[in-house]
């Protein structure tokens, strides 16, 4: 059970993200995380609320994009897509493959936010 | 107000891959060989590392161990036997080792420079789930399973087993009672990690030992 430390991550990670947009509030954040990350969708959306309270990024939604392991054969020198995680052998052709292309993100994709509107400038009349 | 979707593409865990980062060159340039040993608890990681700590010693090699407990030092005592420096770190509930605490503890470790060191072995905390996530600028991650656990248990934490190095099965002295089926154990490591280095070990007989240890001298720079 790392959910916890890994949504104090994501907490950390994003607030120095959103601290660029100044004024502006964070609605929600997108993950990817790869099949083999070993972090549990719903265990972190249960953390999500509890590391998010009392920081910048308290009341914000969390999407988790999983992504399935893609496979990269030297066999047959194809990438495809596996289901599940329990054997790591090329679709295509069969054979074991090592080569990972895609499984083990943990990263953050995208954050919307939501920005005040600019105030304009009143514009001092022509004389 | 208005809303915008900020693209950023960022690694959660940078700030601990920075520092494993750091650590790996550390090691490289010091020309010390660092493992991470992750396992369940009650695989005999300790057992294991006591036994490979003594026979390294009795090769005339230099080797350390960080040995990593959520509570107690009783582990660093045990491997204190083997004659090799030993730090405890314990997490306090943390369920794995992160950069940072290798770092700290290298820091200020008595006796111990990481240039007169052959071997490095970080034993993580007891768990094969959490310390897949983590970095530790380890060269070669070790996943360790125990005859008693189940042929199936690569099948159940592939996380884990797939980023591993080297896969070591211990306690095989008691393989037979257990009824160990050593085939599909090796084939299912094999299909999560295909083409994995598999040792086949017992910390109690000796067993297999001479065949990891070969493993860590070719890993290793000559000493």
């Amino acid at each position: 059970m790392h959910e916890l430390s890994i949504a104090a991550s994501i907490v950390e990670s994003v607030t120095e993200s959103a601290a660029a947009y100044p004024g502006a509030h964070v609605k929600e954040v997108r993950l990817r995380v790869g099949a083999l990350a070993s972090v549990v969708e719903d265990s972190l959306k249960f953390c999500w609320e509890l590391a998010t309270e009392g920081s910048p990024l308290a009341g914000a939604a969390l999407v988790i994009h999983m992504l399935p392991v893609i496979l990269h054969c030297d066999a047959c020198g194809a990438d495809t897509e596996i289901a599940g995680v329990q054997s790591f052998r090329c679709p295509q052709c069969g054979e074991l493959a090592a080569d990972l292309r895609q499984g083990r993100e943990l990263e953050s994709e995208s954050i919307e936010l939501e920005e005040p509107d600019e105030i304009e400038e009143p514009v001092e009349e022509q004389v | 107000m208005t809303t915008r979707i900020v693209e950023l593409r960022r690694g959660i865990l940078k700030k601990n891959d920075e520092l494993a980062a750091g650590l790996r060159s550390r090691f490289t340039t010091a020309g010390v060989l660092v493992l991470n040993l992750v396992s369940s608890p009650g695989t005999g990681k300790t057992a294991f590392l006591e036994r490979t700590l003594r026979e390294l010693r009795a090769r005339g090699a230099q080797a350390a161990a960080l040995v990593g407990d959520l509570e107690t030092d009783n582990d660093a005592r045990r491997l204190a036997a083997s004659g090799a420096p030993v730090r405890q770190i314990n997490t306090h509930g943390i369920c794995h080792l992160d950069a940072e605490m290798i770092t700290k503890h290298l820091e200020g470790w008595e006796g111990v420079s990481l240039a007169g060191l052959n071997y490095l072995f970080i034993e993580n905390v007891g768990n094969l789930v959490c310390p897949s996530s983590y970095d530790l600028g380890e060269r070669i991650r070790a996943a360790l399973l125990s005859v008693t656990e189940g042929e199936d248990k690569p099948l159940k934490y592939p996380g884990l087993f797939n980023s591993a190095d080297a896969a070591v099965i211990t306690k095989i002295d008691i393989a037979e009672p257990c009824g160990f089926d050593r085939e599909l154990a090796l084939h299912n490591i094999n299909e999560i990690r295909p083409g994995i280095r598999i040792f086949e070990t017992s910390a109690k007989t000796g067993a297999g030992m001479d065949d990891w240890l070969a493993y860590l001298a070719e890993q290793a720079k000559p000493y």
